[in-house]
């Protein structure tokens, strides 16, 4: 079990998907064989554009920090954005520009308020370092530090609907009980306030 | 070991079986003989459905890999893309490039010989489009008994004419490779077309494009082409090859008979140039390129994007200013809309427009991907 069988759990079959910072394309491959998907992926790495070409995944080399202007409004099913949210410069308006391009969004990433972090933090009184944030403070891609309460009320300021919610405790899905303290990942389907569901 | 490579290749010719009335061309003029030069390089195998139609730039010709005799100095100009285990593995492919409808390189053009008048055409000569050029291809094709390209490939004006493959005969394409092309010139594109062909006009030897049988109009031509290789190049490139280093003379006098190492460059592709290029060509191709514009010639951008059928694969390169990757990426969104199967990479290059040519690497990478990866 991880983050990306709870991905392909809420893509429903025949969908059309943008998968931002697709990597290899595992998880496109993944939807392609098991939902039919009609996707396409976004990556900044010729690798990784190598490595989905050679699957046949359709993939465009993009910069995710000059957001998604040449993606038309709701011209995808869904649009996912996996575990890169806390890498990108400005969190916010590529929220906004993915629920403009989607008309509904998958994001998940690792929650900085979980007790490992906690404790390692607050405790230790050193940067956590673990298997969900496994980059030391001054080599890592992650330039933002948020928490699972951070990202609802991000959500709330600029109209944004999370309509479903999976609690992730190290890979596996956990009950919803304190989310904030318990979760060490969270992936969140929302839509844009209004938009036809 | 015998090194792998396309060794000695041998052009060929072929005159198109023809309608009693010629060649229907878009202008609605005819031409009533059409021969056409091309090479092969690979063989087709058993359903022949191993073909990859390559389509050469505006100075380009059929040669394009391998040597035509041993003291051949270079080879085809994309002799690195092309051979046994490269990108366009000929142990696998049978790659066919052909010389343009228009050209000079053995395809009939403004130089071939009006069959009406047993004089060569000059300006006579009907105008002719990139859609005229494919139309060409195809039949060529036809005649070869190939009824589907595993995929068709080229470059600035040849990535124009796979563009146009994809929409004219969707049918016919399964993968087509675009490189650092666009779907019509912009008008920087447009206005350095125009100088070229206004250096060859003015040459007093171009005299109205009658002047076969006598000296060409040297001169012109060369310009032309010297203004056509800075846009080919980067300032980067530029920089860096040539600096402000001098070639002859002394640095500072007055007689002008100092040469900057970029003027003598510029001197001699001018010069090798005029020896292989004929100057009217200059003008139809130029022109040709000029009015091309799929939208418009296919009922706007979204109505040609539904036509088509096969995959494409679009390449843009960082440093090129004369098809810059902005175009590309119109070609690429305007094929996602219609929910095509399209992919797209800008490669960092330091080149400029002739990336195409010189970027070996993650270009061939990227195409073995594409021709060789699954297909959904």
């Amino acid at each position: 079990m991880n983050v990306f069988d709870v991905i392909v759990d809420m893509v429903p079959s025949g969908a059309t998907v943008l998968d931002l910072g697709c990597d290899d394309c595992t998880l496109l491959e993944r939807l392609h064989n098991e939902r039919q998907v009609r996707g396409r992926g976004v990556d900044i790495d010729d690798r990784s554009i190598q490595e989905c070409i050679r699957k046949g995944i359709s993939v465009f080399h993009g910069n995710l920090d000059e957001g998604l202007k040449d993606h038309p409004t709701g011209s995808y099913d869904y649009v996912i954005l996996s575990r890169t949210l806390q890498q990108v410069r400005k969190p916010h308006l590529l929220l906004d520009e993915m629920v403009r391009v989607g008309r509904q969004v998958i994001v998940n990433f690792p929650n900085f308020a979980s007790l490992i972090n906690r404790i390692q933090l607050g405790l230790g009184g050193r940067m956590p370092v673990n298997k969900n944030i496994p980059y030391s403070w001054y080599d890592t891609p992650n330039i933002h530090f948020f928490t699972r309460n951070d990202f609802v009320s991000l959500c709330r300021e600029r109209e944004i609907t999370i309509l479903r919610e999976v609690i992730l405790y190290r890979q596996r899905i956990a009950p919803p009980v304190l989310p904030n303290l318990l979760a060490t990942e969270v992936c969140c389907l929302i839509t844009k306030d209004g938009s036809a569901v | 070991m015998i090194p792998k490579t396309i060794g000695l290749v041998e052009p060929h010719q072929l005159s198109l079986s023809l309608p009693p009335e010629g060649l229907l061309l878009e202008s609605g003029r005819t031409l009533p003989e059409v021969v056409v030069q091309y090479e092969m390089y690979g063989e087709p195998n058993g359903a022949r459905d191993n073909v990859i139609l390559v389509l050469h730039a505006f100075s380009g010709d059929a040669h394009a890999a391998g040597v035509h005799h041993d003291q051949e100095k270079r080879p085809g100009w994309w002799h690195d893309m092309i051979g046994p285990g490269k990108a366009f593995d000929t142990d696998r492919f049978c790659v066919v490039c052909s010389n343009v409808l228009g050209g000079c390189q053995g395809t009939t053009g403004p130089g071939s010989i009006n069959p009406a008048t047993g004089r060569p055409y000059g300006l006579d000569f009907p105008v002719v489009t990139l859609g005229d050029m494919v139309e060409v291809q195809r039949q060529l094709m036809e005649s070869m008994e190939i009824s589907r390209l595993y995929a068709v490939a080229g470059g600035s004006m040849g990535g124009m004419q796979a563009l146009e493959w994809t929409v004219r005969f969707p049918e016919m394409v399964e993968r087509a490779i675009v490189l650092a092309s666009t779907s019509r010139l912009n008008s920087q594109g447009i206005a350095f077309n125009a100088v070229g062909r206004n250096a060859i006009m003015s040459d007093p030897l171009w005299n109205g494009g009658n002047y076969y049988g006598g000296p060409p109009p040297a001169q012109g031509l060369a310009v032309a082409r010297m203004v056509g290789h800075i846009t080919y190049l980067s300032s980067e490139s530029m920089r860096q090859k040539f600096g402000r280093r001098f070639q002859t003379g002394r640095p500072g006098g007055l007689a002008f008979d100092d040469q900057f190492e970029v003027e003598s460059y510029l001197s001699y592709q001018g010069e090798k140039f005029v020896d292989r290029f004929d100057a009217n060509s200059y003008i139809y191709l130029t022109k040709a390129m000029d009015y091309y514009d799929l939208a418009e010639s296919w009922g706007g951008m979204s109505a040609a994007m539904d036509r088509v059928q096969g995959a494409l694969l679009v390449l843009s390169y960082s440093s090129d200013w004369l098809f810059p990757t902005e175009q590309s990426k119109e070609i690429v969104y305007a094929l996602a809309r219609a929910g095509k199967d399209v992919s797209f990479n800008e490669i960092q290059s330091p080149y400029g427009h002739d990336s195409f040519l010189l970027e070996a690497s993650l270009q061939s990478e990227l195409i073995t991907a594409f021709l060789t990866g699954k297909k959904r």
